[in-house]
Protein backbone atom coordinates (compact mmCIF):
# COMPACT_ATOMS: atom_id res chain seq x y z
CA UNK A 1 0.00 0.00 0.00
CA UNK A 2 1.05 3.18 -0.94
CA UNK A 3 1.46 6.34 1.49
CA UNK A 4 -1.47 8.56 1.23
CA UNK A 5 -0.69 12.17 -0.58
CA UNK A 6 -2.99 14.23 1.58
CA UNK A 7 -1.56 17.28 -0.16
CA UNK A 8 -3.53 16.68 -3.35
CA UNK A 9 -6.43 14.85 -2.04
CA UNK A 10 -9.06 12.76 -4.11
CA UNK A 11 -12.06 14.97 -3.82
CA UNK A 12 -12.20 18.78 -3.10
CA UNK A 13 -13.41 19.46 0.38
CA UNK A 14 -13.43 23.49 0.85
CA UNK A 15 -13.89 24.80 4.19
CA UNK A 16 -15.83 27.80 2.36
CA UNK A 17 -18.59 27.35 -0.38
CA UNK A 18 -20.34 30.08 -1.34
CA UNK A 19 -24.44 28.42 -2.59
CA UNK A 20 -25.58 30.42 -5.39
CA UNK A 21 -28.13 32.95 -3.78
CA UNK A 22 -27.91 31.56 -0.77
CA UNK A 23 -25.58 31.38 2.24
CA UNK A 24 -21.75 30.57 2.54
CA UNK A 25 -21.29 27.65 4.34
CA UNK A 26 -18.75 27.29 6.83
CA UNK A 27 -16.61 24.55 7.85
CA UNK A 28 -14.45 23.85 10.78
CA UNK A 29 -14.79 27.20 12.46
CA UNK A 30 -14.92 27.59 16.45
CA UNK A 31 -16.27 31.02 16.42
CA UNK A 32 -18.12 33.65 14.12
CA UNK A 33 -18.13 37.98 14.58
CA UNK A 34 -20.93 39.30 12.96
CA UNK A 35 -21.43 42.57 11.68
CA UNK A 36 -21.94 44.42 15.13
CA UNK A 37 -19.02 43.08 16.63
CA UNK A 38 -20.67 40.05 18.35
CA UNK A 39 -18.52 36.79 18.60
CA UNK A 40 -20.84 33.65 18.24
CA UNK A 41 -19.56 30.54 19.36
CA UNK A 42 -20.09 27.60 16.92
CA UNK A 43 -20.73 24.12 18.05
CA UNK A 44 -21.68 22.48 14.59
CA UNK A 45 -19.11 20.90 12.05
CA UNK A 46 -20.74 23.35 9.34
CA UNK A 47 -22.40 26.46 9.33
CA UNK A 48 -24.60 28.65 6.84
CA UNK A 49 -23.84 32.24 7.40
CA UNK A 50 -26.22 34.17 6.08
CA UNK A 51 -25.46 36.33 2.81
CA UNK A 52 -28.77 38.29 1.64
CA UNK A 53 -28.84 39.92 5.05
CA UNK A 54 -32.74 39.07 5.55
CA UNK A 55 -32.33 36.53 8.04
CA UNK A 56 -34.46 36.38 11.49
CA UNK A 57 -31.15 35.05 12.95
CA UNK A 58 -27.92 36.69 11.50
CA UNK A 59 -25.26 35.93 11.29
CA UNK A 60 -27.20 32.47 10.34
CA UNK A 61 -28.85 31.83 7.62
CA UNK A 62 -32.87 31.05 8.58
CA UNK A 63 -33.61 30.20 4.73
CA UNK A 64 -35.30 33.80 4.54
CA UNK A 65 -33.50 34.17 0.65
CA UNK A 66 -35.62 31.82 -0.68
CA UNK A 67 -38.32 34.04 -0.20
CA UNK A 68 -36.87 36.99 -2.08
CA UNK A 69 -36.98 37.25 -5.31
CA UNK A 70 -34.03 36.94 -7.54
CA UNK B 1 -42.99 0.56 23.32
CA UNK B 2 -45.90 -2.20 23.44
CA UNK B 3 -47.59 -3.57 19.79
CA UNK B 4 -49.93 -1.61 18.42
CA UNK B 5 -53.47 -1.57 18.56
CA UNK B 6 -54.42 -3.17 15.59
CA UNK B 7 -56.88 -1.62 12.75
CA UNK B 8 -58.60 -4.86 11.20
CA UNK B 9 -58.03 -8.31 10.39
CA UNK B 10 -54.81 -7.99 9.18
CA UNK B 11 -52.96 -6.07 11.40
CA UNK B 12 -54.99 -8.24 14.55
CA UNK B 13 -53.79 -11.31 12.70
CA UNK B 14 -50.19 -9.71 13.21
CA UNK B 15 -50.21 -8.64 16.47
CA UNK B 16 -51.22 -11.93 17.52
CA UNK B 17 -48.35 -13.42 15.96
CA UNK B 18 -45.95 -11.13 16.83
CA UNK B 19 -47.24 -11.86 20.59
CA UNK B 20 -47.22 -15.40 20.45
CA UNK B 21 -44.74 -16.70 17.41
CA UNK B 22 -45.72 -20.06 16.85
CA UNK B 23 -49.10 -19.01 16.56
CA UNK B 24 -50.37 -20.87 12.60
CA UNK B 25 -52.39 -19.51 10.42
CA UNK B 26 -51.61 -17.22 6.71
CA UNK B 27 -51.88 -13.66 6.95
CA UNK B 28 -55.77 -12.45 6.14
CA UNK B 29 -55.71 -9.92 3.82
CA UNK B 30 -56.01 -5.70 4.89
CA UNK B 31 -59.67 -4.99 4.88
CA UNK B 32 -58.96 -0.98 4.85
CA UNK B 33 -55.82 1.17 4.34
CA UNK B 34 -55.57 1.55 7.54
CA UNK B 35 -55.21 -1.68 8.57
CA UNK B 36 -52.96 -2.13 6.01
CA UNK B 37 -50.84 1.49 7.13
CA UNK B 38 -50.46 -0.05 10.55
CA UNK B 39 -49.50 -3.51 9.80
CA UNK B 40 -46.54 -2.26 7.65
CA UNK B 41 -45.64 0.35 10.16
CA UNK B 42 -45.23 -2.54 12.83
CA UNK B 43 -43.49 -4.43 10.69
CA UNK B 44 -40.81 -2.05 9.96
CA UNK B 45 -40.69 -1.04 13.40
CA UNK B 46 -39.27 -4.37 14.19
CA UNK B 47 -35.70 -3.20 12.56
CA UNK B 48 -36.22 -0.06 14.28
CA UNK B 49 -36.16 -0.47 18.29
CA UNK B 50 -38.77 -3.38 18.58
CA UNK B 51 -41.65 -3.86 20.46
CA UNK B 52 -41.56 -5.14 24.55
CA UNK B 53 -44.33 -7.96 24.01
CA UNK B 54 -42.92 -9.08 20.80
CA UNK B 55 -40.57 -11.66 19.73
CA UNK B 56 -36.98 -9.88 18.59
CA UNK B 57 -36.30 -13.02 16.40
CA UNK B 58 -39.72 -11.75 14.65
CA UNK B 59 -37.40 -9.51 12.20
CA UNK B 60 -36.04 -11.90 9.73
CA UNK B 61 -39.34 -14.76 10.54
CA UNK B 62 -39.55 -15.56 6.99
CA UNK B 63 -43.25 -15.64 6.68
CA UNK B 64 -43.19 -12.14 8.24
CA UNK B 65 -41.12 -10.58 5.43
CA UNK B 66 -43.43 -12.22 2.82
CA UNK B 67 -46.20 -9.94 4.75
CA UNK B 68 -43.91 -7.26 4.36
CA UNK B 69 -42.96 -7.56 1.09
CA UNK B 70 -46.27 -7.55 0.08
CA UNK B 71 -47.44 -4.36 1.89
CA UNK B 72 -44.19 -3.04 0.72
CA UNK B 73 -44.79 -3.38 -2.98
CA UNK B 74 -48.09 -2.37 -2.39
CA UNK B 75 -47.04 0.95 -1.49
CA UNK B 76 -44.19 1.52 -3.73
CA UNK B 77 -46.38 0.75 -6.73
CA UNK B 78 -48.71 3.45 -5.53
CA UNK B 79 -46.21 5.97 -4.69
CA UNK B 80 -44.69 5.50 -8.27
CA UNK B 81 -47.83 5.58 -9.71
CA UNK B 82 -48.14 8.95 -8.23
CA UNK B 83 -44.85 10.33 -9.19
CA UNK B 84 -46.12 9.11 -12.52
CA UNK B 85 -48.92 11.16 -13.35
CA UNK B 86 -47.63 14.47 -12.17
CA UNK B 87 -44.96 14.06 -14.78
CA UNK B 88 -43.13 12.35 -17.46
CA UNK B 89 -39.77 10.84 -15.52
CA UNK B 90 -36.84 13.44 -16.45
CA UNK B 91 -34.17 11.79 -18.70
CA UNK B 92 -31.83 10.59 -15.80
CA UNK B 93 -28.50 11.75 -17.86
CA UNK B 94 -29.66 15.32 -18.48
CA UNK B 95 -30.57 16.55 -14.96
CA UNK B 96 -28.95 18.65 -12.72
CA UNK B 97 -30.15 16.94 -9.38
CA UNK B 98 -29.83 19.40 -7.13
CA UNK B 99 -31.45 22.19 -9.44
CA UNK B 100 -34.27 19.50 -10.15
CA UNK B 101 -34.97 19.20 -6.46
CA UNK B 102 -34.81 23.01 -6.12
CA UNK B 103 -37.87 23.26 -8.64
CA UNK B 104 -39.78 20.37 -7.43
CA UNK B 105 -39.64 21.84 -3.94
CA UNK B 106 -40.25 25.29 -5.30
CA UNK B 107 -43.23 23.74 -7.61
CA UNK B 108 -44.84 22.07 -4.06
CA UNK B 109 -48.28 23.77 -3.52
CA UNK B 110 -49.46 21.68 -0.60
CA UNK B 111 -51.20 23.39 2.65
CA UNK B 112 -48.81 24.14 5.16
CA UNK B 113 -49.41 23.22 8.84
CA UNK B 114 -46.94 25.55 10.15
CA UNK B 115 -48.91 28.24 8.48
CA UNK B 116 -52.04 27.37 10.42
CA UNK B 117 -49.81 26.88 13.71
CA UNK B 118 -48.29 30.28 12.84
CA UNK B 119 -51.48 32.23 12.37
CA UNK B 120 -55.01 30.65 13.44
CA UNK B 121 -53.86 26.90 15.26
CA UNK B 122 -55.83 26.56 19.13
CA UNK B 123 -53.70 24.96 21.69
CA UNK B 124 -55.43 21.61 20.86
CA UNK B 125 -54.78 21.58 17.55
CA UNK B 126 -51.13 22.23 18.17
CA UNK B 127 -51.84 19.27 21.09
CA UNK B 128 -52.76 16.79 18.03
CA UNK B 129 -50.20 17.72 15.61
CA UNK B 130 -47.04 17.12 17.75
CA UNK B 131 -48.56 13.75 19.12
CA UNK B 132 -48.67 13.43 15.00
CA UNK B 133 -45.53 14.46 13.92
CA UNK B 134 -43.94 12.20 17.41
CA UNK B 135 -44.33 9.12 15.31
CA UNK B 136 -41.60 10.49 13.08
CA UNK B 137 -40.01 13.11 15.39
CA UNK B 138 -38.73 10.79 17.96
CA UNK B 139 -36.78 8.09 16.00
CA UNK B 140 -35.81 11.41 13.84
CA UNK B 141 -33.38 11.05 11.17
CA UNK B 142 -33.10 6.84 12.05
CA UNK B 143 -34.67 5.39 8.45
CA UNK B 144 -31.73 7.68 6.86
CA UNK B 145 -28.88 6.06 9.21
CA UNK B 146 -29.78 2.79 7.28
CA UNK B 147 -28.58 4.13 3.98
CA UNK B 148 -24.73 5.47 5.16
CA UNK B 149 -23.41 1.77 4.07
CA UNK B 150 -25.24 1.83 0.78
CA UNK B 151 -23.73 5.00 -0.72
CA UNK B 152 -20.55 5.77 -2.57
CA UNK B 153 -17.06 7.93 -1.56
CA UNK B 154 -18.31 11.79 -1.40
CA UNK B 155 -22.16 11.42 -0.68
CA UNK B 156 -21.36 8.46 2.09
CA UNK B 157 -18.78 11.45 3.82
CA UNK B 158 -22.14 14.35 3.33
CA UNK B 159 -24.40 12.19 5.07
CA UNK B 160 -22.58 11.21 7.67
CA UNK B 161 -21.84 14.94 8.41
CA UNK B 162 -25.95 15.81 8.44
CA UNK B 163 -26.39 12.52 10.41
CA UNK B 164 -23.94 13.92 13.14
CA UNK B 165 -25.87 17.15 13.45
CA UNK B 166 -29.12 15.23 13.94
CA UNK B 167 -27.62 13.03 16.18
CA UNK B 168 -26.21 15.83 18.73
CA UNK B 169 -22.62 15.96 17.18
CA UNK B 170 -22.22 13.70 19.87
CA UNK B 171 -23.86 15.39 22.85
CA UNK B 172 -26.97 13.34 23.80
CA UNK B 173 -28.76 15.92 25.15
CA UNK B 174 -28.77 17.73 21.39
CA UNK B 175 -29.75 14.47 19.86
CA UNK B 176 -32.91 16.10 18.26
CA UNK B 177 -35.18 13.10 18.39
CA UNK B 178 -34.26 13.72 22.47
CA UNK B 179 -34.73 17.51 22.21
CA UNK B 180 -38.44 16.20 20.82
CA UNK B 181 -38.84 14.00 23.63
CA UNK B 182 -38.00 17.03 26.05
CA UNK B 183 -40.74 19.24 24.37
CA UNK B 184 -43.32 17.11 24.54
CA UNK B 185 -43.01 16.77 28.31
CA UNK B 186 -43.07 20.28 28.47
CA UNK B 187 -46.27 20.69 26.80
CA UNK B 188 -47.30 17.68 28.34
CA UNK B 189 -47.74 14.90 26.37
CA UNK B 190 -46.35 11.71 26.70
CA UNK B 191 -42.65 11.30 25.62
CA UNK B 192 -41.69 7.37 25.57
CA UNK B 193 -41.09 5.83 21.97
CA UNK B 194 -44.08 5.29 19.67
CA UNK B 195 -46.53 6.95 22.25
CA UNK B 196 -48.85 7.62 19.91
CA UNK B 197 -48.59 5.32 17.19
CA UNK B 198 -51.83 4.47 17.92
CA UNK B 199 -53.76 8.70 17.47
CA UNK B 200 -51.87 8.33 13.93
CA UNK B 201 -53.80 8.70 11.04
CA UNK B 202 -53.67 6.57 7.79
CA UNK B 203 -51.96 9.63 5.92
CA UNK B 204 -49.55 10.08 8.67
CA UNK B 205 -48.80 6.24 9.17
CA UNK B 206 -47.83 6.39 5.15
CA UNK B 207 -45.96 9.22 5.30
CA UNK B 208 -43.77 7.89 7.53
CA UNK B 209 -43.86 3.91 5.74
CA UNK B 210 -42.66 5.98 2.84
CA UNK B 211 -39.38 7.37 4.64
CA UNK B 212 -38.71 3.44 6.42
CA UNK B 213 -39.33 1.93 2.75
CA UNK B 214 -36.63 4.07 1.17
CA UNK B 215 -34.37 3.45 3.89
CA UNK B 216 -34.47 -0.09 4.32
CA UNK B 217 -33.75 -0.97 1.07
CA UNK B 218 -30.69 -0.57 -0.85
CA UNK B 219 -32.40 -0.68 -3.97
CA UNK B 220 -34.39 2.71 -3.02
CA UNK B 221 -31.01 4.44 -1.96
CA UNK B 222 -31.49 7.18 -4.50
CA UNK B 223 -35.14 7.72 -3.15
CA UNK B 224 -33.88 7.42 0.57
CA UNK B 225 -31.34 10.67 0.28
CA UNK B 226 -34.13 12.48 -2.44
CA UNK B 227 -36.74 12.21 0.15
CA UNK B 228 -34.19 13.54 2.91
CA UNK B 229 -33.40 16.29 0.68
CA UNK B 230 -36.86 17.82 0.09
CA UNK B 231 -37.21 17.22 3.75
CA UNK B 232 -34.25 19.66 4.55
CA UNK B 233 -35.44 21.82 2.05
CA UNK B 234 -38.85 22.21 3.53
CA UNK B 235 -37.54 23.02 6.89
CA UNK B 236 -36.46 25.64 8.23
CA UNK B 237 -38.97 28.37 7.01
CA UNK B 238 -42.11 26.27 8.41
CA UNK B 239 -39.96 25.27 11.62
CA UNK B 240 -39.76 28.91 12.02
CA UNK B 241 -43.63 29.19 11.54
CA UNK B 242 -43.99 26.79 14.36
CA UNK B 243 -41.87 28.74 16.72
CA UNK B 244 -43.90 31.68 16.44
CA UNK B 245 -47.08 29.95 16.59
CA UNK B 246 -45.96 28.17 19.68
CA UNK B 247 -45.17 31.56 21.08
CA UNK B 248 -48.61 33.00 20.24
CA UNK B 249 -50.06 30.31 22.47
CA UNK B 250 -47.31 30.41 25.17
CA UNK B 251 -45.85 26.80 24.37
CA UNK B 252 -42.81 28.63 24.51
CA UNK B 253 -39.95 26.46 25.68
CA UNK B 254 -38.43 23.32 25.35
CA UNK B 255 -41.29 22.55 21.96
CA UNK B 256 -40.20 25.85 20.52
CA UNK B 257 -36.62 25.47 20.98
CA UNK B 258 -36.69 22.22 18.87
CA UNK B 259 -38.02 23.99 16.03
CA UNK B 260 -36.01 27.06 16.54
CA UNK B 261 -32.87 24.48 16.47
CA UNK B 262 -34.35 23.25 13.11
CA UNK B 263 -34.34 26.68 11.63
CA UNK B 264 -30.36 26.88 11.50
CA UNK B 265 -29.37 23.42 11.40
CA UNK B 266 -31.89 22.76 8.05
CA UNK B 267 -30.89 25.86 6.80
CA UNK B 268 -27.64 24.18 6.47
CA UNK B 269 -28.94 20.60 5.90
CA UNK B 270 -30.66 21.48 2.79
CA UNK B 271 -27.49 22.57 1.13
CA UNK B 272 -25.73 19.00 2.35
CA UNK B 273 -28.61 16.67 1.14
CA UNK B 274 -29.03 18.27 -2.17
CA UNK B 275 -25.66 18.67 -3.25
CA UNK B 276 -23.17 16.96 -1.43
CA UNK B 277 -25.33 14.08 -1.08
CA UNK B 278 -27.98 14.13 -3.98
CA UNK B 279 -25.81 15.72 -6.52
CA UNK B 280 -22.27 13.05 -5.66
CA UNK B 281 -24.87 9.84 -5.23
CA UNK B 282 -26.18 11.33 -8.98
CA UNK B 283 -22.94 11.94 -10.75
CA UNK B 284 -21.45 8.29 -9.46
CA UNK B 285 -24.47 6.53 -10.34
CA UNK B 286 -26.51 8.42 -13.00
CA UNK B 287 -29.18 5.63 -12.93
CA UNK B 288 -30.09 7.22 -9.50
CA UNK B 289 -31.34 10.46 -10.38
CA UNK B 290 -34.49 10.22 -11.55
CA UNK B 291 -34.43 7.96 -8.11
CA UNK B 292 -33.73 11.05 -6.08
CA UNK B 293 -36.75 12.62 -7.54
CA UNK B 294 -38.62 9.79 -7.37
CA UNK B 295 -38.06 9.98 -3.45
CA UNK B 296 -38.14 13.70 -3.10
CA UNK B 297 -41.76 14.03 -5.04
CA UNK B 298 -42.94 11.25 -1.98
CA UNK B 299 -41.83 13.34 0.73
CA UNK B 300 -43.69 16.53 -0.42
CA UNK B 301 -47.32 15.20 -1.54
CA UNK B 302 -46.94 12.73 1.97
CA UNK B 303 -46.93 15.98 3.93
CA UNK B 304 -49.01 17.51 1.49
CA UNK B 305 -51.59 14.78 1.91
CA UNK B 306 -51.13 14.67 5.85
CA UNK B 307 -51.68 18.05 5.93
CA UNK B 308 -54.64 17.91 4.09
CA UNK B 309 -56.18 15.48 5.94
CA UNK B 310 -55.32 16.88 9.22
CA UNK B 311 -56.76 20.55 8.20
CA UNK B 312 -59.94 18.74 6.54
CA UNK B 313 -60.62 17.20 9.59
CA UNK B 314 -60.09 20.72 11.70
CA UNK B 315 -62.18 22.58 9.34
CA UNK B 316 -65.02 19.72 9.74
CA UNK B 317 -64.97 20.05 13.72
CA UNK B 318 -65.95 23.95 13.68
Amino acid sequence: MTDRDFDHPDFDHPDVVLVPYGPMLLRGAESVQDLEGTVHAVDRPVVALCRCEKSSRLPWCDGTHKVIPR
Amino acid sequence: MRLPKPRGGLSEWLVARLAEPGLSGAAPDADSWDDESISLWTLHELSFRGFEDADDRAEWDPELLGVRRDLETALEDRLRARWAALTPPPAPAAVDVPAALEDLVAADDGPSLADFVRRRADRDHVLELLRQRSVYHLKESDPSAFVVPRLPVRAKAALMALQFDEYGDGDPNRLHSHLFARGLEAVGLRAEYGAYVDDAVAENLEMNNAGSLFGLHRRLRGAAVGHLAAFEMTSSLPSRKMVQGLDRLGLDGPMAAYYDEHVEADAIHEHLAARDICGTLADDEPDQAAEILFGAFTCLDAEARFATAMLGAWEDQR
